[in-house]
Order: structure tokens, then C-alpha cells, then sequence
């Protein structure tokens, strides 16, 4: 554990040294940008929508007391989606869709030796791999975390207005009561923790992945658990601290 | 010229490589002959900086290459071309932008026009000029293995160092490959190291062969001495091949002449 994690640093260190041209790592972080988070809009607006319209939907359906007010059925949605569920549920499908495919691509890569023809070159392959992905990473995932916020909220407003569990009215009145924009922030943050320990930690599973067809597989699996893992134990963390 | 010096490595306490002293020549085809598991894809590793052998020293052309300053092995590295057992051709790249990488990557003085004329080039001289647009996925194991070439020595590469380069090819395919190889280690000059098991490469293109056997060179000499070299390992490694066997026996009976001229192969 303590040598894996040694490890793990020691990767994180040789991605910054002998760094490639600023040109190259730009167009190299655009490419990676594109793949994990244009590709990734169409699942994370998916599973962010349907997740706001389930909120509501059964704060609606547990809010029987007259005396509380429709409007708190807009502010709890409001807040679970932006303190919780748009960063870490997203992170989480994202650790599944975009850290299944960092392992599997370097896997892949090192054990047809693409990893080593690039190191043959005197291409520092890390470098010239990893860091891309993690910078496209910590660019993407915000922006992907405020598309899910935006969309969970809406979709509650949709599955609500639709069910007749809340007006229109005191649903936008509710998303609008206390906000605190911290909370943004704290969001933002965290999609930045998760973005760097999904990318790192499946770069990692996938870089030094050696074998074949199956440990490629067993790369991205780890990944995934991994990832998985590590976002659980940030939120907390992130919660503790910041909150 | 490479020179290795007493290069030893273990893995786990098991010695792979005991301390092996060879020289590779400039302008030759230098081939590393061996069994499987006898240490020669750890000594080209060793030598192209993938593994870091436990003692010994590498020297390209005077430079010492193993425990150098960083600056020193990147520039080392630079001047080595490679041809690996598997091709390694980047798989989300086309043939040409798999063949401009290296170009890309290491010269960044060179234009785009100048890079085009390069490739186009390189391309030519493996054949594969109208190919430029394929990708990895939609070329033979033959085409793929001249691609490999064609990267490699599209830098200008000082070493060419080539990983078994006629592993699952066809008899035809892998002459043609070894003589691509022979003519552009002659053509450019340059030092060309090859992993191979196969006694046709041997024949056709051994400038100059080291034969390893578990871990240990136990001779070097060219193709025209190896059939009479007196090491019994070496011997039996080269007499298992039907092929050999067969030309010994014909050639015994004195008609090998006989045979060779009728050789449809040598005879295109």
C-alpha cells in the first residue's frame, strides 16, 4: 500500500519533469479535453437530469406536513444537487466512463509497446500522456459538474410541474430562498479534487499496466474501484474541512 | 559504433544477462542470434535505455550512455531509431502522421512542408507511398513492420535497432523485410542491431552476428563463418533449423550451387 502510493508520487513527479513543448501539450490537452468532456455531455446530462427529477419527485413524496411550505421541495433539490449530487454523481459516472478509458488507452499503449516507442524517442511518455489528460480533466470536469447542476434543477422542475407536486411558481421560489454562493464554490472545488484523482489514479492503473489482453482489463476495473473509492473518501473530507 | 561492456542483469536474483561484452558495428547488420529466453530483448533494452542494466556500460560512438546526465541520454536517444516486435505504431494516428511524429516531436525547426517531403520520402523508400492514409488497423503485419521503418529512420536516425522484425510473417514478407533492413543500414551508414531466431535473416543479412546463450555472448563472427564455428551450443542452436539441415545435406552432396541458382526468390 505504502510502496503503491510511493509510487503513485513518484509517476506524478516524472509527468513534470522533461516536460514536451507548451505547443504540443496545448494541442495534446485540447485533443483529451474533447474526449473526456464534450464526449462525456450527452451521459452526464442524461443521469444529472433524471437525478433532479427523482429528487423532487420523492421530496414531494416525503413532504406530507401542510405547514412546510411547496417551496422547500425547490430548496432541498437546489441544495442536494449543488452541495452533492451534481459534483459527486457525476464524478463517480464519470470515474466509470472517462477513468475505465485513460486505463484501458494506456494499457492498451504499454503492452503493444506504443509507451516505449515514445520513450525510445526520448519523449518523456508521461509527460506526454498523462499530464494532457489530467489538465483536460481539471478543465472539463467543472464545466461538466455546472451543465449537471443546471440540468438536475431543471429536471426537477420538469418532473414537478409534470406530477403536480409543485407549482412552477413556488418551485423557482424555492431554488431562489438562502441561496449561499460558497456553495458554488465548494462544488467547483470539489469537481477539481475529483477531476485530479480520477485521472491520475486511472492513468496510473493504466501506465504501468503490463501483461496483456486481461491485465488491461484488470487495469480498468482497478481504475474504476479506485477512483471510486478516493472520491468517496474526498467528499468527506472536502465536507469536513470546507464545510 | 555501440560498444557494451560487462553488462549484467538479474531480475529477482535470476541473472539474465552476465556480463556480456560486444561491439555493434557502424554499417552493419548487427544480429543478436539466440534461443528464446537467452537475454537478448533485455540486452536491447538495456541499450535503448528501457531497462537499466545493474553493471556494465553502453557507449554510442565514444558517448557513455548508462548513468549519464539526463540531457546526455535524451540526445543519445534522439539519434535511435526502433523497430519493435509488434510494430508499435501509434493506432489512433494514420500511416503518415504515425511516420511525422517523430519529426514532429524531435525537429521542431522543421517546417510543415519540410516534414511532408521527409515523410513522402521515407515512405517511398519502404514502399508504402500510397498508404499514407491508412490507419494501423487496415495494413498487413508487413505493411506494418514498414511503417515501423519508415518512423524510425525518418529522423535520421544514427541506430536502428530492430525487435525480432520478422516475427509472424510470411518466408517472402520477411526476406523483403531483412533486405529493407540491410539496404538502409548500408544506404545510410548507419548501426543496425537485430533481435532475431531466424536463419534466413542470418544468411541473408549477418554483417556481423553475436550469439547469446543463457545470458552469456559465446560467439560473434559473420555469415560466412557461423557454419563453422566450433561452439556446440551455437551449432545445435543453428543445426534445429529443417532448412539448414537440408541445405548441409545438399550441399554435402554437392549440389547446394545447383539449388541456389534455381532459387526463384534470389532469381527476382
Amino acid at each position: 500500500m505504502v510502496k503503491t502510493f510511493g509510487s503513485f508520487l513518484l509517476f506524478l513527479q516524472s509527468m513534470l519533469s522533461r516536460g514536451e513543448r507548451f505547443k504540443t501539450l496545448w494541442n495534446r490537452t485540447i485533443d483529451e479535453a474533447i474526449l473526456i468532456g464534450v464526449d462525456s455531455v450527452f451521459i452526464v446530462s442524461l443521469v444529472s437530469a433524471f437525478i433532479g427529477a427523482v429528487t423532487c419527485v420523492q421530496i414531494s413524496y416525503n413532504l406530507v406536513n401542510p405547514l412546510i411550505p411547496k417551496a422547500t421541495i425547490g430548496y432541498m433539490v437546489r441544495e442536494m444537487t449543488i452541495l452533492e449530487l451534481a459534483p459527486t454523481i457525476t464524478s463517480i459516472v464519470l470515474a466509470g466512463k472517462v477513468g475505465s478509458s485513460i486505463a484501458g488507452g494506456l494499457g492498451t499503449m504499454r503492452i503493444t509497446e506504443q509507451i516505449d516507442a515514445l520513450e525510445v524517442m526520448g519523449i518523456n511518455s508521461s509527460s506526454y500522456l498523462v499530464l494532457p489528460r489530467i489538465l483536460a480533466s481539471l478543465l472539463m470536469f467543472p464545466l461538466l459538474v455546472i451543465l449537471a447542476m443546471g440540468l438536475s434543477i431543471m429536471g426537477g422542475y420538469i418532473a414537478g410541474t409534470l406530477s403536480g407536486s409543485i407549482s412552477a411558481q413556488e418551485y423557482i421560489e424555492g431554488i431562489r430562498e438562502d441561496f449561499i454562493p460558497y456553495n458554488i464554490l465548494f462544488a467547483l472545488i470539489k469537481s477539481l479534487v475529483f477531476a485530479f484523482l480520477i485521472s491520475a489514479i486511472s492513468s496510473f492503473k493504466g501506465f504501468n499496466t503490463r501483461g496483456g489482453a486481461l491485465e488491461v482489463g484488470a487495469a480498468s476495473t482497478g481504475a474504476v474501484t479506485n477512483s471510486i473509492i478516493a472520491i468517496l473518501i474526498a467528499d468527506f473530507v472536502l465536507a469536513a474541512v470546507l464545510l | 559504433m555501440i560498444e557494451i561492456h560487462n553488462i549484467q542483469k538479474s531480475f529477482d536474483g535470476n541473472a539474465v544477462l552476465k556480463g556480456i561484452t560486444c561491439t555493434f558495428e557502424t554499417g552493419k547488420c548487427n544480429l543478436l542470434l539466440g534461443g528464446s529466453g537467452t537475454g537478448k530483448s533485455v540486452l536491447l533494452q538495456c541499450i535503448v535505455g528501457l531497462m537499466k542494466p545493474d553493471l556494465g556500460s553502453i557507449t554510442f560512438d565514444g558517448t557513455v550512455f548508462t548513468n549519464n546526465k539526463v540531457n546526455i541520454r535524451q540526445e543519445i536517444r534522439r539519434k535511435i531509431g526502433m523497430l519493435f516486435q509488434g510494430s508499435a505504431l501509434f493506432d489512433s494516428m494514420t500511416v503518415y502522421e504515425n511516420t511525422e511524429f517523430p519529426l514532429k516531436m524531435l525537429t521542431p525547426e522543421m517546417t510543415k512542408e519540410e516534414r511532408r517531403d521527409r515523410v513522402e520520402f521515407c515512405l517511398k523508400r519502404v514502399g508504402l507511398e500510397n498508404a499514407g492514409n491508412k490507419m494501423p488497423s487496415e495494413i498487413s503485419g508487413g505493411m506494418k513492420k514498414r511503417v515501423g521503418i519508415a518512423r524510425a529512420i525518418a529522423p535520421n536516425c544514427t541506430y536502428l535497432f530492430c525487435d525480432e522484425p520478422n516475427s509472424g510473417l510470411d518466408p517472402l514478407t520477411s526476406l523483403k523485410i531483412d533486405e529493407l533492413i540491410h539496404e538502409i543500414t548500408h544506404e545510410y551508414n548507419i548501426t543496425t542491431a537485430i533481435i532475431t531466431h531466424d536463419m534466413n535473416s542470418v544468411v541473408e543479412i549477418g554483417d556481423h552476428i553475436i550469439f547469446l546463450h543463457k545470458g552469456m555472448k559465446l560467439w560473434d563472427g559473420d555469415k560466412e563463418t557461423i557454419l563453422n564455428a566450433e561452439v556446440p551450443e551455437l551449432k545445435e542452436f543453428i543445426f534445429s533449423s529443417s532448412l539448414v539441415r537440408a541445405a548441409k545435406r545438399v550441399d554435402d552432396e554437392g549440389g547446394l550451387q545447383d539449388v541456389l541458382d534455381d532459387d526463384p526468390v534470389r532469381a527476382k
